[in-house]
């Protein structure tokens, strides 16, 4: 795809963003788009906002549990990255007024104390290189009508990301159990749903190791001090006014979310 | 839950042998609601108590309870909406990492639990979580092979009480665990078959609360007039959905904090 046409659905989504409205499927309109050429595209997207004034702050993880990969016909995961406008603190509630389509997933989160340059990175690696690990809720929106999208829509659209909450609880994964540790996910007191670390790629470390043999291959920076999503470890939930979520990991602690307002669609 | 018996007792006797048989040959039969469709759950008990009280006189070793149905996965699976009790006896115990024959089994499927054992006796009606893990001697990982004895694993709760809540081997083991070293609602869980991951969850899928299902469980014991005693090994219902296994298969459950449990199955 010539570069032009990158930058045109680049911009397109940056404007659905800032707008807080949807697009097409770009498969629809692009039917022979690559996945290359959908991460291109993710780029400009992300200079627009960088160029507004946002800065990288981590990588997300996408698609990393079997049902969503059997369901998108692909078999790795997809990352987008994390700017400083997608931060929110624990406690403060979401204002669903900035999001479009918006659904919680449950993750666990890592933040590095060393650089990782793949190719050739291992999940003993990501551990040695881990400062402490989080658990968080990352809020997916689409910028792509009624979340329509094929891999190459939401690789293109940032892998899907909205907006971010860390926890407070940290812990250092050479003393938990990242593989087994659960995950309990309650919504306004109720418990929703039950998930485990090995959701995500058999283990969350994997997913943090193929992010950086992925990056490597890309030539794009994995930094010390970046906030890394590893991907959901629960099914998607839908959010509205008043809701609160927690979500909480075996022997780490919990993340608590609240939402108010309504969401553009 | 109302314990109501509508059944006369040679129904319930009859009932009961043809449940005893269908175990015994391991044969599917048509669940006992079709033949008797105002069956209750008073009377799917009556059926158990009585399969107990045949099993017991035969030299079988009771040693203890699990809990049924206690996922929201497992009753959206089954179609049923409150969870059941079943008794389990020393013949029904398999060793960690047996070979573990399928021939005297209709259609047998694995779920990984949390089990109990108890050091205090424990009485309904009224038990609360707190009593089960002030009662607990310890906890350890444990793997339930169920195994309906009605056609296509189809049944309503009166039938599948009557089946002893699909009682069929169980496999206790991994590492014993006293409860207040651990987070017990928090627990992940991992079911493996042939090194593939076929279930997944935390604890807390089991009734918010593993101990809540104990407690659960002591206050059916109640309704029924029993109590649970000292030493009883409890499994407080699959964190996971059950999944089907076959000769050939090998299963390992992982647990958070309390090992793995493996079997494989065999002719």
């Amino acid at each position: 795809m010539d570069e032009s046409r990158i930058r045109q659905l680049g911009d397109e989504l940056f404007d659905a963003w800032r707008a807080r409205r949807t697009v097409a499927p770009l498969v629809e309109r692009e039917p022979d788009i690559a996945l290359e050429d959908a991460y291109r595209i993710q780029s400009r997207y992300i200079e627009r906002r960088l160029a507004a004034g946002e800065t990288i702050v981590g990588k997300k993880i996408g698609v990393t549990s079997k049902p969503v990969q059997d369901f998108l016909g692909v078999f790795q995961p997809d990352f987008g990255q994390l700017t400083s406008g997608m931060v929110h603190e624990e406690g403060e509630a979401i204002d669903l007024g900035t999001l479009i389509q918006p659904k919680a997933e449950a993750e666990l989160a890592f933040v590095l104390k060393e650089d990782l340059k793949g190719p050739g990175v291992t999940a003993m690696d990501v551990i040695r290189a881990t400062d402490y690990v989080v658990p968080c809720f990352e809020i997916v929106d689409s910028r792509i009508t009624d979340w329509k999208i094929r891999i190459q829509d939401t690789v293109a659209d940032n892998a899907s990301c909205g907006v971010f909450v860390l926890g407070a609880s940290r812990g250092d994964p050479r003393r938990l159990d990242i593989t087994l540790a659960g995950m309990v996910l309650e919504k306004n007191g109720e418990l929703h749903s039950t998930g485990v670390g090995a959701a995500v790629q058999g283990s969350p470390a994997n997913a943090v190791a193929w992010l950086a043999n992925t990056l490597g291959e890309l030539g794009i920076p994995f930094k010390a001090g970046e906030v890394i999503l590893s991907g959901s470890q629960s099914t998607l939930v839908p959010v509205a006014d008043g809701d609160e979520l927690v979500c909480t990991v075996g022997g780490l602690g919990s993340c608590r979310v609240k939402f108010s307002g309504r969401s553009a669609a | 839950m109302s314990m109501n018996i509508t059944l006369s007792r040679e129904d319930v006797v009859r009932l009961c042998e043809r449940v005893e048989g269908a175990q015994l040959r391991a044969r599917a039969i048509p669940k006992l609601t079709d033949e008797y469709p105002g069956m209750t759950i008073g009377d799917g008990y009556a059926v158990q108590t009585e399969l107990r009280r045949r099993f017991v006189a035969q030299g079988h070793r009771h040693v203890g309870w699990k809990a049924g149905l206690t996922s929201q996965a497992k009753m959206r699976q089954m179609g049923v909406d409150v969870p059941s009790i079943g008794f389990l006896t020393d013949r029904m115990a398999r060793a960690e990492n047996a070979a573990i024959s399928t021939s005297d089994l209709v259609h047998p499927r694995v779920e990984c639990e949390v089990a109990f054992v108890m050091k205090k006796a424990l009485a309904g009606p009224g038990c609360t979580r707190q009593d089960v893990l002030d009662a607990t001697d310890y906890v350890l990982p444990a793997v339930e092979i169920i195994d309906s004895r009605f056609s296509g694993f189809k049944f309503d709760l009166a039938s599948v009480v009557a089946d002893n809540g699909s009682s069929a081997r169980f496999v206790g083991g991994g590492r014993a665990r006293l409860v207040d070293e651990l987070d017990l609602r928090t627990l992940g869980a991992v079911l493996e078959k042939n090194g593939e991951i076929v279930g997944m969850g935390a604890s807390a899928a089991v009734l918010g609360h593993p101990a809540d299902a104990v407690a659960m469980l002591v206050n059916i014991l109640a309704e029924l007039g029993e109590t649970l005693p000292a030493g009883s090994f409890v499994m407080s219902g699959g964190i996971t959905e059950a999944v089907p296994v076959r000769p050939g298969d090998s299963v390992v459950a992982r647990f958070q904090e309390l090992g793995s449990v493996s079997m494989r199955f065999v002719d």
